[in-house]
């Protein structure tokens, strides 16, 4: 029973790396672009949840809503004015952005609130459970976080294929020049796709700030957990990237429940045997 | 608009299309000024190029590519259903995908979409490129039905013969100069060879 556990809680894990990975690969998958600060705003839209809980005192679920889109507004603007100038340059250029990015973040957060660890009081929700036999218990907000995953993983799945500006991003991503020609503004289409990614990510910060404390230098070890997530389930796939996530959060709680300081380790180690066998992900992407 | 390889016809029309900023002068269209219009705000302007090479976008379906043409479409006769009545195989593929498809029904494709947006003057690139013969016929033998709907064409193409029987006004282009306009009627042959090939007139014997 108590790798049943394990593998619940992998799996309800594996739907937080999948909604922290999802703006990762949406802006790789259309823009080419990686971001090398996306643990980084996931860290700062924890602490913005935070003051928001503390200054207004509602409940953690209600900041997220205010978080999420106010992300998404920050995302379509340093696309447009920060990344979009280091795109009309070269990939490497960006690459230096948004590293510089990372590095102003975390430091700004620093110089302002300390390096203190903080954590975002999910009130009762954080010891509510749902027993399923003597055994077995499922908190629920584990479980809300991994609901919240699917249903962000599926509206973003229909609003590409279905939508018209879905189609316009896929167009974009496919061709940024034959888009143009038809008539796609793509450096909206891109600011859009930004916009996006930063709004699920601020999901995935919150998220995140509720499961474990945070500090202001906790974005690039977060990082690495989006990029495996990634990898492991195929670039610019969607669903790989659910899959991705729901793998290594799978490897990270069996690892650790061989040994309390092996998690991490177990899901650094099944990256590198996706990355050595099957490079292109398990799920090939669709999007690019 | 004819002209040897690298005589800069495709970056006459990709300039046009707004992919390229000209280094000097102006671009005007019904003589406003739209030199400085970024390519996608052209569209609506009425200017749509069918590219180079088609250009179709592999992750969409055929119906998606059509579709897509009509993102800054003006008002107008062209539609889906329009465009399956020209090209009637269309209407049975337009779910699946368009990299199975040959060339020439890649370029149909590609024509297609450009027409979803309803367009005043249509750049055609290279229309001829990679495709076999009968199929370029076909192609050609649509254009004047296109005419006829009021639309203007600025055909850019490597294949004189071909250009210059479907064209009203012909330009030759070398090295990014005109060197002979005409209507094709009144220009001889031998005028739009030294013009092709950039021989003077005395070196081809003061033809023309």
């Amino acid at each position: 029973m108590v790798w049943v556990n394990a593998i619940v809680q992998g799996i309800l894990l594996g739907g937080l790396y999948a909604l922290f990975a999802c703006g990762l690969s949406l802006m790789f998958g259309v823009m080419r672009v990686v971001n090398l600060a996306h643990g980084d705003f996931a860290v700062l839209a924890a602490y913005l949840a935070l003051a928001i809980i503390t200054g207004l005192h509602v409940p953690v679920l209600w900041s997220a809503l205010v978080v999420a889109p106010l992300f998404g507004m920050v995302g379509y603007l340093v696309q447009r004015f920060i990344i979009q100038r280091s795109l009309d340059v070269s990939p490497l250029t960006t690459l230096l952005v948004t590293f510089g990015l990372s590095i102003v973040i975390q430091n700004g957060l620093l110089e302002g609130l300390s390096a203190n660890s903080q954590s975002l009081p999910s009130g009762s929700l954080a010891s509510a459970s749902f027993q399923v036999n003597n055994q077995l218990s499922i908190g629920y907000e584990s479980v809300i976080v991994f609901a919240v995953a699917v249903v962000v993983l599926v509206c973003l799945q229909l609003f590409l294929s279905r939508a018209r500006l879905g189609r316009e991003v896929r167009a974009a991503a496919d061709d940024q020049e034959a888009a143009t020609i038809v008539g796609v503004n793509v450096r909206h289409v891109y600011g859009v796709t930004a916009a996006i990614a930063f709004a699920t990510v601020a999901l995935a910060g919150v998220a995140f700030g509720m499961y474990s404390s945070f500090n202001p230098a906790a974005g690039p070890q977060r990082l690495i957990f989006a990029f495996e997530a990634v990898v492991i389930g195929g670039v610019g796939s969607l669903w790989g990237t659910l899959a991705g996530g729901i793998i290594l959060g799978l490897a990270q709680v069996l690892g650790s429940q061989v040994d309390a300081s092996f998690g991490v380790l177990a899901g650094h180690l099944v990256f590198l045997m996706v990355l050595a066998l099957r490079p292109s992900g398990l799920i090939p992407a669709r999007l690019s | 608009m004819i002209g040897a390889n690298g005589a800069g016809k495709s970056t006459l029309l990709r300039t046009v299309a707004g992919l390229h900023r000209p280094v000097a002068g102006t671009i005007q269209l019904d003589g406003s000024d739209i030199t400085h219009l970024p390519a996608h705000r052209r569209v609506a302007a009425g200017i749509v190029m069918v590219p180079e090479g088609r250009r179709l976008f592999p992750s969409l379906s055929l119906e998606e590519n059509l579709k897509l043409g009509s993102t800054r479409s003006r008002s107008g006769a062209w539609d889906l259903d329009r465009v399956y009545q020209l090209f009637p195989w269309m209407a049975e593929r337009r779910g699946g995908p368009t990299v199975h498809l040959s060339g020439g029904e890649q370029q149909a494709v590609a024509i297609g979409r450009a027409l979803m947006a309803n367009p005043r003057i249509l750049l055609l690139d290279e229309l001829s490129l990679g495709l076999a013969p009968a199929v370029v016929q076909r192609l050609y033998d649509m254009l004047p039905a296109l005419l006829a709907t009021g639309m203007s064409i600025l055909l850019v193409e490597q294949d004189v013969t071909q250009a210059l029987r479907v064209s009203d006004w012909a330009h030759c282009l070398l090295e990014g100069r005109i060197m002979l306009s005409g209507r094709p009627r009144d220009l001889a042959l031998t005028e739009v060879e030294a013009a092709y090939f950039g021989l003077s007139k005395r070196a081809v014997g003061g033809g023309g």
